[in-house]
């Protein structure tokens, strides 16, 4: 059973992300059930890719470090065994199209139904060419994420209205990273989302402090931390899980209500 | 033309979402201009007089009575502009930038030749140019980084991944995300998303059109076989293009071995990759069981990428050319071999298609005809050559 909209039910959600094997699996297995104590919604956990063209230099690095430690699609799947072990947090994959193609988008999208990964996002596979891995998941009832960006316009109205699981909108033009200001108008964009979409909509991209947290998730369903959270990993290695309890924590209670 | 992007099942649009307008603009920009009569002669100027066209078809007599087979042709596009054939290119995409209202370009670079001739077109037609080359290419090619600073372009040295060409292209596809509005990325192959794969074709088969021309003026037949080395695989692209009608002719590319196939140290994608979809496009790519791209290796910077264009995919997927390797060795001999006996310093890129060229002439009798692209000169390999033998050389 999909568990994404378990994330969104009668509230925002926080959503996090968290490179797997970043920088050890003991240590990033900690971190993802740091994570979820903190309040996370849902778990976003990245297999690291050689060549990660929408990340920025912190999730780039992590990717590094994960990759240099022996990381690969089949521990990813172990490391979300493991912490389903503890925790019931819906959690997507997040990573390139190419690591899902060459696994084999029935080996792929089947382990995750085992599992219980509930979701996929592929910076790199936009609308036109998600049909060829989405037609698998859906098999198995796992959904392929779609995303919208500022440069959306005309485009928004077909990926809302197809879109699965829930919509991820990126908030600013360029790479993931952490951003003082996001320029982008998103009330726009959202009233023109929730025209066409059935699933909820997060936003991510740039947002880092609990203020930014909370304004995004007010103007769509969520809000996404992605290098805020990584670079808690990058300053305290394999430590980090107590750090980013406590950070996690603080933008989920911004996001829910708490402040 | 191919549908939707697609040669048999190679090419695609695998991009950000944030570029899928802006790549969608391009393909109704490119669509219109390619034939429109005004950009096509303005184009076509620019070729004649400013990039030199046509090049010189030149019967190699020496080399072929030395190697006792085949006539031998060389197509050289040495000559032109910056000295390869990576102006044919640029030209077309920097003109094309200028007519959508475009003010500045990106371009990644391997050996620097696709940056210093995107540096040089953008110059020439006012553009503001940024070049991405990895920090190992910055240090292995330090005077053609200065050549494109006098040129007025801004030089980014790359440090992610490997710091050499695919890390390039990383770069300025992240770049291209944070300025789609007033940026084109100018692609140097026939690789990345559709239309990059078929507009740099096209502009790049200028080479096959007029060799076919000059070939049956002075020969009054077609070629036995054409060959050309193959990175991502431009100057190939244009060499077979207007050949590929003409079933009775072999179109053969010449990939990097690196210190051969059964190494890890090579570039050859074709002998040694899979499929796969990694920057923009469903291709061959050298890869690890996990889709992790794999670090490659050839003594040509230009030469050393992971990946091949989709439209050659399918010509070998459906045999209507054949890749070869050729090694880091069998190259540096065709080098040396090419400037003895033709006085001719060629790019050690072209000189993969020489060494093929060596092997194949014997083995065909006298009324065969091979012309092989002599993609770019050699100046900039000299250093490293003489490395390679020894003698403690640095520009």
């Amino acid at each position: 059973m999909n568990k994404i909209k378990n994330a969104f039910e009668n509230k925002k959600a926080l959503v996090g992300f968290l490179t797997a094997g970043d920088p050890t699996f003991e240590a990033s297995c900690e971190n993802v059930l740091a994570m979820a104590r903190a309040g996370a919604d849902l778990i976003e956990i990245g297999i690291p890719f050689s060549d990660p063209i929408a990340e920025g230099p912190v999730i780039q690095a992590a990717n590094i470090r994960a990759l240099s430690k022996g990381m690969t699609t089949d521990r990813a799947f172990e490391l979300v065994k493991r912490v389903r072990e503890v925790i019931n947090v819906p959690v997507c994959f997040m990573t390139y199209l190419n690591p899902v193609f060459k696994y084999g988008y029935d080996r792929f999208f089947g382990r995750c139904a085992e599992i219980g990964i509930d979701g996929l996002i592929c910076p790199d596979m936009p609308f036109e060419e998600k049909e060829e891995a989405a037609e698998v998941a859906r098999k198995y009832g796992v959904s392929v994420i779609s995303l919208i960006a500022p440069t959306s316009e005309n485009r928004i109205k077909m990926i809302a209205e197809s879109a699965e699981g829930f919509l991820y909108i990126v908030s600013s033009m360029g790479v993931t990273g952490v951003r003082g200001e996001i320029k982008t108008d998103l009330s726009a964009i959202m009233e023109s989302v929730k025209r066409y979409a059935k699933v909820p909509a997060a936003i991510g991209f740039g947002i880092s402090t609990p203020e930014q947290a909370k304004q995004m998730a007010a103007i769509s369903d969520g809000a996404i931390i992605g290098s805020a959270v990584v670079s808690l990993v990058e300053q305290y290695g394999e430590n980090a899980a107590p750090k980013i309890y406590e950070y996690v924590k603080s933008l989920a209670d911004a996001v829910h209500g708490n402040t | 033309m191919p549908q939707n992007g697609r040669y048999g099942d190679f090419g695609g649009q695998y991009i950000p979402e944030t570029l899928m307008n802006e790549i969608h603009r391009l393909e109704e920009a490119y669509e219109y201009y390619s034939n429109n009569k005004e950009f096509i002669e303005e184009l076509d100027r620019l070729n004649r007089e400013y990039a030199g066209r046509p090049s010189l078809l030149y019967y190699a007599e020496k080399m072929t009575k030395d190697l006792g087979g085949a006539k031998i042709y060389f197509k050289r596009e040495d000559l032109n502009h910056t000295g390869s054939h990576k102006i044919n290119n640029v030209l077309g995409q920097c003109l094309l930038a200028k007519k959508i209202g475009k003010t500045r370009i990106i371009a990644e670079t391997g050996a620097g030749q696709h940056g210093v001739a995107a540096a040089t077109a953008a110059a020439l037609l006012g553009l503001e140019c940024e070049i991405f080359m990895g920090r190992e290419d910055t240090v292995r090619q330090a005077l053609n980084v200065y050549r494109m600073e006098l040129l007025g372009a801004k030089v980014n040295a790359v440090t992610s991944g490997t710091m050499t060409l695919k890390d390039a292209v990383n770069e300025a596809m992240r770049d291209w995300t944070t300025r789609v509005d007033d940026t084109l990325y100018v692609l140097g192959s026939v690789m990345g998303p559709h239309p990059f794969p078929m507009i740099v074709r096209d502009f790049q088969s200028v080479i096959s059109r007029e060799a076919r021309e000059q070939i049956l003026e002075r020969e009054g037949r077609l070629p036995t076989a054409v060959v050309a080395c193959v990175g991502g695989g431009s100057n190939a692209m244009g060499m077979f293009y207007n050949f590929i009608g003409d079933k009775e002719v072999r179109l053969i590319g010449c990939e990097a071995a690196g210190r051969g196939i059964d190494t890890k140290e090579t570039a050859a994608t074709v002998a040694t990759g899979t499929l796969g979809v990694f920057h923009g496009m469903k291709s061959l790519f050298c890869q690890d069981e996990y889709g992790q791209i794999a670090p490659v290796y050839s003594i040509s910077a230009g030469l050393d990428y992971p990946g091949i264009g989709p439209e050659h995919a399918y010509l070998h997927e459906t045999g209507r050319a054949e890749y070869v390797p050729v090694t880091d060795e069998e190259a540096v001999k065709a080098f040396e071999y090419i400037a003895r006996t033709e006085g001719i310093i060629c790019a050690i890129e072209s000189a993969h298609a020489v060494a093929h060229v060596m092997k194949l002439a014997p083995e065909l009798s006298k009324e065969n005809i091979i012309i092989c692209c002599l993609s770019g000169r050699g100046d900039k390999d000299v250093a490293a050559i003489a490395r390679y033998r020894g003698i403690d050389l640095h520009e």
